[in-house]
Parts: C-alpha cells; sequence; structure tokens
C-alpha cells in the first residue's frame, strides 16, 4: 500500500483547514429560514436551529445583539438573518454566529406591535370598563407633545376657539427617537402626581411607524392604564393605530380631533343651560297658572250664605210670579172657553132656533128677489140694447135719415137699379112719413 | 374636584325639568324641584365661566423643579423638553 505521506493530516489539522475555507468563504451572508428548537439559556443568548424544508444549520445570536431585537423570536418564525459561519473546533460543528435578525415579510416593527398589542390585551389593558370618562367641563387640559411645530399651535387654537376660558399646561416632550417614550411616561406621572389637570391629551403629528414607535412601546402603555387622569391618545394620521390608542380613555384620530373632543363648544354649553332653565320656568309658571285657575274656579263657586238665601227669595219670587201668571192665564181660557160654549148652548135654543131659520128663509127671500130683479134687471138691458140696434137697422130709421125706397108699380118690386124701369113708368116711393106716385121722366145708367 | 360637580350638576338639572315637566307632583314638592333647578343652574353657568384662559409650558427651573410659564407656539426647530435642557433636536 503507498499513502502519498504530505496527504495525511491530524483530525486538528483538517478541522483547522475546514474551518478558514468555511469562515472565509461564510464571511457575511444573508440566510433566509424557519426558526425551531430556540432555547435561551441563562445566559441569554438565542440558540436555535435554523431551517429549510430539506437542510438545517444551527445558529446562535449572541446577547448584545439581541437587545437590538425589535421583535420576540419564536418557533416557526420566518427571518432572514445575517452573519458568519463559524466552526467549533472541540465539537466539529459549525454553525451560524447572526448579527442581525429581521422576521420574513412583515416588517420588525410590525412584528413587534402585534406582539405586544398580543400581550397588553391578555393582560387587560385594554379592558373598555377600565376605562374612564372624559369630564364634559375641564378646567385645566394638560397636553404631552412637541412644544415646536403645527400640532401643539393647532390644539391650542382649537381649544380656545371652542372655549375660550379654559387652561392648557404642556409638558413638552420629544416625540421620537431614544428616550421619547420615557419623557412621555415621566409626563403622565407627573400630572398625576400634580393633580393640576383634569384631562390629559398624549400624541403628535404624523409619520412612519417608526416615528410614531414611541407610542407603542410598553412603557406609554402602562402610565397611560395607570392613570388616574383621563387620558385622550392622539397619534399621526387618522389610520395609524398605535398601543396607546388603545390603552388609552378615548382615541382621537388626529391631535386636532382630539382638541375637538376634549371641550365642548362653550356656546352650545352656554345653550343648553339656557334651555334648561327656561323649561325650568316655564313649568314653573304653568303649575302655578293652572293652580290659579283651579283656585278662581273654587271661589267663584264658594258663596256666602247671605248671598245665597238672597238668590232663593229672588227664586222664589220668581216661581210665584211664574204661578200666578199661569193661573190667570188658565182662568182666562177657561172663562173664553165658556163663553164660548156657552154662545153655542145658547144657539142651541129651540125658540131662538125657529127664530134663527125665520132670519134665515127671509134673507133667503131677498137674495132670491134681488137675484131675479137683478138678472130681469139684466135681460132689460139687453133687451134694450138690441132693441137700440133693431132701431138702427131698420129700414124706419134709414127712411128717417132721409132715403127712400122706390118700389116699381103695380109689382111693388124694390128698385136698385135704374135699368129695371123704363120711361113713363110708374114707380112709388115711400118716404119716412107718406108716399109719392111719381112718373118716370129721365133714366140715367150710374 | 370641583369640575366632576359640572356633569353632575348638569344631570340632576336635567332630571328636575324633567320630572317638573312630567307632572302630577304636589305643590311644595315642585317649589322645592324649582328652587333646586334654578340653583343648579346657576352653578352651571358659574362654572363654565369660571376657568381661567392659560396657556402655559413646564420649564425645568435651576433647581431642577417643573414650573410652569407662559406659552406661545411658535415654528421655530428649537425644543425644550423637561429632562433636557438646552438640548435641542431638530423636528
Amino acid at each position: 500500500m503507498q499513502l502519498p505521506l504530505r496527504y495525511i493530516l491530524t483530525v486538528s489539522e483538517l478541522t483547522q483547514q475546514i474551518k478558514e475555507t468555511l469562515e472565509e468563504r461564510f464571511y457575511d451572508v444573508w440566510v433566509e429560514g424557519e426558526i425551531s428548537n430556540l432555547r435561551i439559556p441563562p445566559s441569554g443568548h438565542l440558540y436555535f436551529t435554523l431551517k429549510d424544508d430539506f437542510s438545517q444549520i444551527r445558529a446562535v445570536l449572541f446577547r448584545m445583539r439581541s437587545r437590538g431585537l425589535r421583535f420576540i423570536p419564536e418557533d416557526g418564525l420566518h427571518i432572514i438573518c445575517r452573519g458568519r459561519i463559524s466552526l467549533y473546533e472541540k465539537r466539529g460543528e459549525y454553525q451560524l454566529i447572526l448579527e442581525e435578525m429581521e422576521p420574513k415579510g412583515i416588517g420588525a416593527l410590525q412584528l413587534a406591535f402585534l406582539q405586544l398589542k398580543e400581550k397588553l390585551e391578555k393582560e387587560g389593558l385594554f379592558d373598555p370598563s377600565h376605562k374612564k370618562p372624559i369630564p364634559l367641563l375641564p378646567q385645566t387640559i394638560g397636553i404631552i407633545t412637541s412644544p415646536t411645530g403645527a400640532v401643539i399651535r393647532d390644539m391650542i387654537h382649537i381649544i380656545h376657539r371652542r372655549f375660550e376660558n379654559v387652561g392648557i399646561l404642556l409638558y413638552p416632550v420629544r416625540v421620537q427617537g431614544e428616550g421619547a417614550s420615557r419623557e412621555i411616561a415621566e409626563g403622565i406621572g407627573y400630572f398625576n402626581k400634580m393633580k393640576n389637570v383634569d384631562v390629559i391629551i398624549v400624541g403628535r403629528g404624523g409619520g412612519s411607524l417608526e416615528d410614531l414607535w414611541a407610542f407603542n412601546e410598553e412603557e406609554v402603555a402602562r402610565a397611560i392604564y395607570h392613570s388616574k387622569i383621563p387620558i385622550i391618545s392622539a397619534v399621526g394620521h387618522e389610520t395609524d393605530y398605535t398601543i396607546s390608542d388603545f390603552v388609552a380613555d378615548l382615541r382621537a384620530p388626529t391631535p386636532s380631533a382630539a382638541a375637538e373632543l376634549v371641550v365642548k363648544e362653550k356656546r352650545e354649553l352656554k345653550r343648553n343651560l339656557h334651555y334648561l332653565e327656561d323649561r325650568l320656568q316655564n313649568q314653573i309658571s304653568q303649575i302655578f297658572q293652572d293652580l290659579r285657575t283651579t283656585l278662581s274656579h273654587l271661589r267663584k263657586r264658594l258663596i256666602h250664605p247671605k248671598k245665597r238665601i238672597e238668590d232663593l227669595f229672588l227664586r222664589l219670587d220668581d216661581l210665584t210670579h211664574r204661578i200666578e201668571r199661569s193661573i190667570l192665564h188658565e182662568l182666562r181660557r177657561k172663562r173664553e172657553r165658556t163663553g164660548f160654549l156657552m154662545e153655542r148652548v145658547f144657539l142651541q135654543n129651540p125658540v131662538q132656533k125657529v127664530k134663527m131659520v125665520r132670519i134665515s128663509i127671509s134673507d133667503t127671500e131677498k137674495g132670491l128677489t134681488q137675484r131675479i130683479q137683478s138678472i130681469i134687471e139684466l135681460k132689460r138691458e139687453r133687451l134694450g140694447g138690441l132693441l137700440g140696434k133693431l132701431e138702427s137697422l131698420s129700414p124706419l130709421s134709414v127712411l128717417q135719415r132721409g132715403y127712400s125706397i122706390t118700389r116699381k108699380l103695380p109689382s111693388l118690386q124694390i128698385l136698385r137699379d135704374s135699368r129695371e124701369v123704363q120711361k113713363g113708368e110708374e114707380v112709388e116711393v115711400k118716404l119716412y112719413r107718406g108716399a109719392l106716385t111719381c112718373h118716370v121722366e129721365k133714366i140715367e145708367l150710374t | 374636584m370641583p369640575k366632576e360637580k359640572f356633569e353632575e350638576a348638569l344631570k340632576k338639572l336635567e332630571k328636575i325639568v324633567s320630572r317638573l315637566e312630567e307632572g302630577e307632583i304636589p305643590l311644595e314638592e315642585s317649589l322645592k324641584l324649582f328652587e333646586e333647578g334654578i340653583r343648579l343652574s346657576r352653578f352651571c353657568n358659574q362654572k363654565l365661566d369660571e376657568a381661567e384662559k392659560k396657556v402655559e409650558i413646564l420649564m425645568k427651573g435651576k433647581n431642577g423643579i417643573l414650573k410652569p410659564e407662559p406659552f406661545e407656539p411658535s415654528l421655530n426647530s428649537k425644543e425644550i423638553t423637561p429632562s433636557d435642557e438646552g438640548l435641542s433636536e431638530e423636528e
């Protein structure tokens, strides 16, 4: 057997070479994988296995590095991490020594937010029954925010516009960066200790999750929870939700909204009060009015006894009078009726009756006579009239007027036409009085 | 704190007004209620005018104790906080 001499290495030598190769090659790598078998011994270092579906590798994050972690590593969490390979000779094992670690798919901050939210929720810090009502009329409002910038300026402006005489006490803080959460918590503590405000607004203007981070810190959350003074949380924009929003007694979507919420418009409060007082006055007047009316009615009905008696006297007189009148009236009626009846009785007497009949007959006679007379009179008139007419039509009256009747002799035929005679004949001319016998001398034909 | 009494007073006043409007109260009681109502209303009005318009900022004095001082909001970037006086920070 031939063994090349220079290729025989000791274990250490081999290990050393491997170590050099590995550590040089993988001095700074980014790796993605899933955490499993996470162990955190008392030393505080994080030991776990980083794996995927086919392989795994040991990893460690030393304590001083883990302090910078915003989130809590857990088994099953997918992470992206940066580190170097190191080979531990004594055990012949290699592992990843990590410098940085980030959750995959979701930001570290976001994850931290979710983890803390869950933790505090479980503890009951968000419990609605713990929340205190915001006072309707604060005399002094405590504000914990940055003293510079538009946020504080706008809040003061809005508050005083709605309610001009209310006190504002500003506890100035950093609202982001190192130490901000501590200052905020201290501010809350200060107001609670001094008890010089009736309500506290904690907040800041808009920004990134990083910027708002102070209001997601556990320190601030607990300070808010333990505050005896009601706290309004007003962080960022309407869509920003922070842990302090959940713990606070009231969340305002923005600092300006908080300013609107913390005081009602003084005008409105005054008006409501005025209205209540009006109703009060009206009600009591109404009650008095009603009572007065009732009283007045009762008094009317209450009559002095003497007056009563007088009234009764009047009544008595009146009734008496009426009775009298009605009796008299009755008597008169009766009298009339009696009289009338007597007349009738009287009329029924036979002697009287005969008399009556006689008179009646006589009357009838008279009447009859009159009638006949008048009829005769009428006839006479008619006759007279007719006679008159007759007379006027009679030939005698004609003759009286000068006319004559000429008759042919001897026939006595009345002549109307001159041709009915001849010359030499004889005619009779009858006059009104007497007659003439005439000889025809001449004939004219007209 | 007297501020809490404002809400209570207001609520009491509302109750009194409702009660009177319901009616059917003996005269003496309604008089009492009315008196109380007027008193509460005056009290509330007074409370509204009582608060003092003040805008102050807490500053750490030389002895390290916080004191309120008049505050005028401005847009400069100098920031003063009670915990580190004299340290300015960008907005």
